[in-house]
């Protein structure tokens, strides 16, 4: 019986509004960034790195990242248990994913940390 | 004379290595529409060995839900005419295992809907000598819900439910636990939430809403656990 392991949340409604809060902050990143390159029309390296080097915007790349390793981990989980039926794929699978969405957070503090 | 041609799924475990699909003509008057039930009985007569469960035959007792065509329904009140095509595809209900024929073993739905309790739970120390009584609008609240005769059509077309029958109640569950968690007389609220807030039970349900599309009784299970998700999220936050 999967029951709460593998989840990120505490329970069913925790997961949920994990769920939707990360949603929320995904699609305010993205609209920014449509914003952005809609109202930027040439885009250089010192217009970019200016943009990273705000710590607002560090912080609200970092909650992103934050954002998709939740709704990432939570979501593949919901997938994987959908339709692998066998605990040890399931696992394994859910396990790759897990540690590329960290690899993915860690990647991105560094690279913010740098500029 | 209208020719209709059935093809239905058969499968006698003591005698069939594997499922087939067997074809079947029937003849009916121009003026005259039988229900899906009617004809299979007709086939039935000409082949006893098709096997399909049916009691009522009146769309009460939630015997003969089945896939029709392609949509799960009940084939009593089913009319041949309602299908707008002179062949028809009879299959048992997806999703559960089959024991033969039409006929499937609906274990797994009836320990889903036991999980949710099904009655009335009121630890009041001293009940009222009479009944318990309900203002209309309290009563008003279990309209849409007690109306469920259990026939499975909804949770059987429920992808969620295919994939973990074990695990998620269902609609037919959930439609039934909300009509509890709203029963004024309901003492155990709280209790009922605690055993829906898994990852499983309630929200496995994505709102893909096939349970709506086929309910022979026009009941909304997904409007029911939109309303248990609002319940449990307000508990949370
Ligand atoms: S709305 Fe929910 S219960 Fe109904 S079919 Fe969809 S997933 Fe299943
Ligand atoms: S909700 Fe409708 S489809 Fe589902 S079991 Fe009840 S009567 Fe049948
Ligand atoms: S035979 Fe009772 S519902 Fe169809």
């Amino acid at each position: 019986m999967v029951k709460a392991a593998g989840t990120f949340g505490r329970s069913g409604s925790h997961d949920y509004i994990l769920l939707r809060a990360s949603s929320v902050v995904i699609f305010l990143f993205t609209l920014f960034m449509i914003g952005f390159f809609a109202s930027t029309a040439n885009v250089t390296y010192e217009i970019w790195s200016g943009l990273f080097s705000n710590l607002w915007m560090k912080v609200f790349t970092l909650l992103t990242l934050t954002a998709v390793l939740i709704h990432g981990w939570i979501g593949i989980w919901q997938v994987l248990t959908d339709y692998v039926k066998a605990t040890g794929v399931r696992a394994f699978i859910q396990f790759l994913f897990s540690v590329g969405l960290i690899v993915v957070w860690l990647a991105g503090l560094f690279v913010l940390w740098g500029v | 004379m209208k020719k209709y041609t059935f093809s239905v799924y058969r499968y006698n475990p003591d005698v069939d290595n594997a499922p087939h699909m067997k074809e079947y003509t029937l003849e009916v008057e121009d003026n005259q529409d039988l229900m899906v039930l009617e004809a299979l009985i007709k086939l039935k007569e000409k082949d006893p060995t098709l096997s399909f469960r049916r009691s009522c035959r009146e769309g009460v007792c939630g015997s003969d839900g089945m896939s029709i065509n392609g949509k799960n329904g009940l084939a009593c009140i089913t009319h041949l005419s309602s299908l707008k095509s002179d062949k028809i595809v009879i299959r048992p209900l997806p999703g559960l295992p089959v024991i033969r024929d039409l006929i499937v073993d609906m274990s797994q739905f009836y320990q889903q809907y036991e999980k949710i309790k099904p009655y009335l739970i009121n630890d009041d120390k001293t009940p009222p000598a009479r009944e318990r009584l309900q203002s209309p609008e309290e009563r008003a609240k279990l309209d849409g819900l007690y109306e469920c005769i259990l026939c499975a059509c909804c949770s059987t077309s429920c992808p969620s439910f295919w994939w973990n029958p074990d695990k998620f109640v269902g609609p037919a569950g959930l439609l039934h636990a909300y009509r509890f968690l709203i029963d004024s007389r309901d003492t155990a609220t709280e209790e009922r939430l605690d055993e829906l807030d898994d990852a499983f039970s309630v929200f496995r349900c994505h709102g893909i809403m096939n349970c709506v599309n086929v309910c022979p009784k026009g009941l909304n299970p997904t409007k029911a656990i939109g309303h248990i998700k609002s319940m449990l999220l307000s508990r949370a936050v």
